[in-house]
């Protein structure tokens, strides 16, 4: 028997099995599920895995292949209360992308994927954030920055600071 | 060329256009009622048929066509997959869709979902478009709340679930049996086909796959009649039976170097050159254009001389594009140097292979890694015959790899180097004056920091 304490509240277990209904299989609630438990948790830890492989009726295993898929969810510990997105493809690299990101990281002194030491924010690259049209641009939690300058950069730093 | 009234963006501009209230005030749903009540679903097939819509997604299939694959007679349950993974770089058109008419969006959805007698929608969305996700689901809810979805829609026989999924930051899930798999749960890696999935889609059951913008498209198809379609963009060649035409308004990006980027809506057939200057208003800071990939990046690249390319489905091909894509123009001035634009390329694919098929994997992996290996100042002009080497044989098109990802990697390396192969030779003689000549193996690339 595992003596490892439950990481999903009722509150989650009750979200993610809201979502089985939806789907012929209960499989195919594994990243809703996965998403629950980032949302809250801000990481999902393998004790995590285990668990929603129990309600989805699957192998750990299995929950767990789809996770080391995506780069989206981190386990090994919480990412910051903010994770700022700075797009790094083709239309935001023309406008200055790779030196927004290098400036930040440098200002924060953090690499992309690194949190800072209060817990408050995580710098990460990303590829096209599909705002173009608005670039250089950073995703700042669900909000989206736009045309953003080193100025504003620092400004949406000092934030976290 | 007479003044061209937007039509998928018409409702746009207005206040609260993402509400059903102001939707239905401008004509929403319309076509919605008209069909459930005088259309059989094999009708609405017909008129998207006869209308020449190509799917706005990235390979311009024929929709009508791609729908009356299904089964005929199927038992059931017909399965609706709707593609917001929108991932292609340049690419935002679907998210102006989803931001500021989401209704015109899901009415798209039930009718094709009528048509093809599907019970439920899935709509794939990419987790990085939070508001997108917001305003779908807020239209969505009105639509359960006015009858509009659920049990017996607006009274009919027809029951429809819309249900939003959402991914989690890759852009492989935009492949169509990426996205099946991963909507399964599982990791998203494509599947061989065929079968295809009007035969065998999600949950093994037979499956429509189709964009955003296109189903903005039915919308209106059904609302203003197949031949109000056909009226604009550019007919098919009639020397050519095998072509469907590029029919229909398109949703344009054009992002980068320009004054004015943006989201355009014109007629299919719109050249570069005219959406640069006409919509974009010209290059930025007075400078002159060198290079524009015409339709996300993995389409390639076209180059100055190349901008009077018409962009619709045959025009980019016909100069050595990989095809119009989604339709994406990145306009770059001629500051930039094609080095760090293959770099930025290479680094997009190599992060993005899903590492299924070996060609795909190590192909983007060593293209990136040469392409760090030239931007370090260690470039040799072998690199280029390598990297074109590689460009060659990965893809659907040499037939080395199951999905097109590839051949997306493979176009921007082809094109960069074969049309503007001056700037790599003299970035890498420049950089590397004594060993740009050196042709034996490179032995220690970790020793260089390559990768
Ligand atoms: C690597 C790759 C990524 C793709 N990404 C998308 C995407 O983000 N959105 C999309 O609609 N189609 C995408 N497609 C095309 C889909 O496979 C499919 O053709 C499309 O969703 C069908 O819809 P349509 O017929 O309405 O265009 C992608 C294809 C490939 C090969
Ligand atoms: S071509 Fe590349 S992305 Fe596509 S299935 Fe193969 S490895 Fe995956």
């Amino acid at each position: 028997m595992s003596t490892v304490a439950r990481v999903l509240t009722d509150e989650m277990i009750e979200a993610i099995k809201a979502y089985i209904p939806r789907y012929p299989s209960k499989q195919a609630v594994t990243l809703p599920a996965l998403h629950i438990v980032n949302d809250r948790l801000r990481y999902v830890p393998l004790q995590a895995i285990v668990e929603i492989a129990e309600i989805l009726e699957l192998a750990p295993a299995q929950v767990q292949d789809t996770l080391s898929f995506y780069g989206y969810f981190k386990q090994d510990k919480p990412h910051g209360e903010i994770r700022a997105w700075v797009c790094r493809s083709v239309s935001c690299a023309l406008r200055g992308a790779d030196e927004l990101l290098e400036h930040m990281c440098h200002k924060a002194g953090l690499k992309p994927g690194e949190t800072s030491a209060n817990g408050k924010l995580t710098i990460e690259f990303g590829e096209c954030l599909g705002a173009c049209e608005m670039a250089p641009c950073i995703l700042e939690g669900e909000e989206l920055v736009a045309d953003v300058t080193h100025e504003k950069a620092d400004a949406l730093l000092a934030k976290y600071k | 060329m007479a003044k061209f009234e937007p039509v998928l963006m018409a409702n746009m501009h207005k206040a609260d256009s993402h509400t059903l209230k102001v939707y239905e005030a401008g004509g929403g749903y319309r076509g919605l009622r008209k069909a459930l009540k005088e259309m059989t679903p094999d009708q609405v097939t017909e008129t998207v048929k006869a209308s020449g819509l190509r799917g706005r997604g990235g390979a311009g299939f024929p929709t009508g066509l791609k729908w009356t694959f299904l089964p005929k007679n199927h038992p059931g349950p017909i399965y609706m997959c709707i593609n917001a993974d929108e991932s292609e770089p340049g690419t935002f058109n679907n998210r102006y869709l989803m931001e500021l008419d989401p209704h015109q969006v899901i009415e798209g959805i039930i009718l094709s979902c009528y048509a093809t007698k599907a019970v439920t929608a899935y709509l794939y969305i990419r987790v990085e478009y939070p508001l997108s996700r917001r305003r779908l689901q807020s239209a969505i809810d009105e639509c359960y709340a006015a009858g509009l979805l659920g049990k017996n829609i607006l009274g009919t026989s027809f029951s429809l679930d819309i249900f939003i999924h959402v991914g989690a930051a890759a852009y492989i899930c935009g492949e169509e049996t990426g996205l099946i798999e991963s909507l399964e749960g599982k990791r998203a890696w494509p599947r061989i086909k065929p079968p295809f999935p009007a035969i065998e889609g999600v949950f093994r059951k037979p499956t429509v796959v189709n964009n955003i913008e296109t189903a903005a498209c039915v919308t209106q198809i059904i609302d203003r009649g197949a031949d109000w379609f056909k009226t604009i963009g550019v007919p098919a060649d009639p020397k050519n039976p095998r072509d469907p035409g590029s029919y229909g308004p398109k949703l344009y990006c054009l992002s980068g170097h320009v004054n004015k980027p943006g989201c355009y809506e014109a007629p299919l057939g719109i050249t570069c050159r005219e959406l640069i200057n006409e919509y974009g208003e010209g290059i930025w800071k007075g400078r002159k254009g060198k290079a524009a990939i015409p339709g996300g990046i993995s389409m390639g690249l076209l180059t100055e001389a190349e901008f009077d390319t018409p962009l619709d489905f045959a025009g980019p091909g016909k100069v050595g594009c990989l095809g119009l894509g989604t339709a994406a123009v990145v306009v770059m001035d001629e500051t930039v140097n094609m080095v760090d634009f293959l770099h930025n390329s290479c680094r997009f694919f190599a992060h993005e292979s899903c590492g299924q098929c070996t060609p795909c994997r190590e192909g983007t992996h060593w293209s990136l890694t040469m392409l760090e290996r030239i931007k370090a100042g260690k470039g040799r002009l072998k690199d280029l015959d390598l990297l074109l080497e590689i460009g060659d044989s990965i893809g659907i098109i040499p037939g080395t790899t199951i999905c097109g990802l590839s051949d997306g990697a493979a176009w921007p390396i082809k094109n960069a180097i074969r049309k503007f192969r001056g700037d790599f030779e003299e970035y890498i003689k420049r950089t590397n004056p004594n060993g740009y000549m050196v042709t034996e193996p490179v032995p220690a690339l970790l020793q260089l920091g390559a990768h």
